[in-house]
């Protein structure tokens, strides 16, 4: 019978339609001809990875023509990826200089061994310190005789002229300038601490360099994806107007949008996926490459510093994401053109 | 099954392909639709497939007013109507068995399901043993009959053919003929466009003649 799906629209006229088949002939092939609710839910799904793997056999069986998309993406991403690589690296880097600037706090003249040692652990318990360094006045002269080369004069010295100081080193994650300011009024607040020095005009301007490189990478990033997108949508869009004939069919036999659209937004997430892979492959060939040279030339200034590259969590998160860009642009695609094809 | 109510055809920029056209079509009828090139048969045929819109007028199918069909509604309202289009003929890059699954893949069939339903429709028109086969290694015929076999594979209850037997020969015309008449037997509702005098005579049956878009003969040919 006409009118299997009856429910949608209550038809005053034909209440005849929503019964089922008169018992003719007809009636038991049609009542056969309406799918129980559960098998279709199950045929959808069926139908869902059927569709995924057919879109993926059908990128396999034109393997050129898809590793030039594939590439493509890739390159796209990997572009972006790449930098904020590099932009990583060279904030470990800062981070790694920064052990060598850190606070001098300047004790109070005349203050008590004890106290002083006391003061150096209460700092340590703050968690923005990772090593606080005790220099007695004595060993700060001891220095200052051996590197000034005014050793005779420091001889005549009465009295001990310089304080002792404590060198703290801030932990890694407060090595920024809003943190470090805290940090200095924590400690300046402190008993028996007469001056804190902070040298923060070049970690201000690390910071500074750092959040612009940061932009530029995210708005690169952001070109690049939208060149992903209509890559991947000028893809689909061919496609589209290669199984022409096939969409014609299918919309005449009953197909609906989403039937019809379902294998080529598969299709844009396979390429999204492919690229991200490969873009995560090219980042990691870069860096093996870059690496051994890297690792000399950090020998040669004795740090111990290492190229990191994307972990694993980063390049799940970049496939994730190529995915995404795939389906987008598959979607865009989708909707500008499907649309236009009717059977008439 | 089928009722046009002074229904109007204009495509953009064109004159009428049909004009204030009347006409009803009982559940279980098989009529043919006949006129010269250009009459209007292949527009009916696509208002009732709502592959187009009337201009004026409506279109009833199973009681349900078609203009108040929303285009949501459309790919449902289609797995009830088989068709057999010249221009909509079978997909080459896959079996002939794959070309018939599609509308029980369409509607959400089980596979197993899927295949019991070709099978039984290949049955039909004898091509059982050429399911595996690429349709383009078929004849002309036995294409005309796979595309049958996707008409009714999900058992509508009407069935439109627009010139099923173009350009089969005399023999061939008659096989198909035979099937559709069996289709009907079984309570199918058919509408046939055709341009053969001869072979309307032969069968019989009701004749709805169209002439620049109107309805000028309707009944059974002399
Ligand atoms: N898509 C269209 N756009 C504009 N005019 C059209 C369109 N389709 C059909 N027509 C016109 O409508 C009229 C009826 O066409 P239709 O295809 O219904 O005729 P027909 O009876 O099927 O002819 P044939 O026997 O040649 O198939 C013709 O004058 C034709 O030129
Ligand atoms: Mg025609």
């Amino acid at each position: 019978m006409i009118g299997r799906k009856p429910a949608a629209r209550p038809n005053k006229k034909g209440a005849k339609s929503t019964k089922p088949a008169p018992a003719k002939t007809r009636s038991q092939g049609a009542s056969q001809s309406r799918a129980r609710l559960g098998d279709k839910l199950d045929a959808w799904q069926a139908h869902h990875s059927t569709t995924a793997i057919e879109s993926l056999l059908r990128l396999l069986g034109t393997p050129l023509q898809s590793l030039l998309t594939w590439l493509v993406v890739a390159i796209a991403i990997a572009l972006p990826a790449a930098l904020y690589v590099a932009l990583n690296n060279v904030q470990n880097i800062g981070y790694s200089w920064q052990d060598s600037s850190q606070i001098s706090v300047f004790v109070e003249k005349g203050a008590r061994e004890n106290a002083v040692r006391e003061l150096s652990e209460r700092l340590l318990e703050d968690d923005a310190v990772n090593a606080v360094d005790y220099i007695t006045p004595d060993a700060a002269l001891a220095e200052f005789r051996a590197h000034s080369g005014l050793g005779r004069v420091v001889d005549d010295l009465d009295d001990n002229p310089l304080p002792a100081v404590l060198l703290v080193q801030p932990a890694e994650q407060a090595v920024n300038p809003q943190a470090l300011e805290a940090l200095r009024t924590r400690i300046a607040d402190q008993a028996l601490v007469a001056e804190v020095r902070l040298d923060m005009q070049w970690v201000e301007r690390l910071h500074q360099i750092m959040q612009l490189a940061g932009r530029g990478v995210l708005a690169f990033g952001l070109l690049l994806a939208m060149g992903v997108l209509l890559v991947i949508g000028n893809t689909i869009r061919l496609a589209i107007e290669n199984r022409r004939d096939e969409i014609l069919v299918v919309k005449l036999v009953g197909g609906t949008d989403a039937f019809v659209r379902r294998p080529f937004l598969y299709t844009g997430l396979w390429y999204g996926i492919g690229g991200g892979l490969l873009a995560v492959m090219l980042v990691a060939i870069g860096l093996w490459w870059l690496s051994s040279p890297v690792a000399h030339l950090a020998d040669l200034y004795q740090s111990d510093f290492r190229l990191r590259g994307l972990g694993w969590i980063d390049s799940l998160q970049l496939v994730l994401l190529a995915g995404l860009l795939g389906l987008l642009g598959a979607w865009l695609a989708v909707a500008r053109h499907l649309s236009q094809i009717e059977p008439r | 099954m089928i009722r046009f109510d002074a229904v109007s055809k204009r495509y953009p920029g064109g004159q009428d392909a049909l004009a204030r056209v009347d006409l009803d079509v009982a559940k279980g009828e098989m009529v043919f639709l006949t006129g010269h090139s250009g009459a209007g048969k292949s527009t009916l045929m696509k208002l009732i497939m709502l592959m187009e819109r009337p201009t004026a007028g409506q279109v009833f199918v199973d009681n349900r007013n078609l203009n108040r069909l929303s285009s949501r509604h459309i790919p449902f309202f289609r797995r009830n109507v088989g068709v057999v289009f010249q221009n909509h003929q079978l997909l080459f890059d896959r079996s002939v068995f794959d070309n018939v699954a599609l509308p029980l893949q369409v509607a959400g069939y089980q596979a197993n399901e899927v295949g019991r339903r070709v099978r039984a429709a290949l049955d039909k028109v004898s091509l059982l043993h050429k399911e595996r086969h690429n349709p383009i290694t078929l004849s002309g015929g036995e294409q005309q009959r796979v595309g049958i076999a996707r008409a009714v594979v999900n058992k509508p209850a009407l069935l439109l053919a627009d010139e099923p037997t173009g350009n089969l020969d005399p023999e061939l015309s008659a096989d198909i003929m035979r099937l559709f008449r069996q289709f009907n037997e079984v309570g199918v509702t058919i509408m046939i466009a055709s341009h053969d005098i001869d072979l309307l005579r032969r069968m019989n049956k009701r004749v709805l003649g169209l002439d620049g878009g109107r309805i000028v003969h309707d009944g059974v040919l002399p």
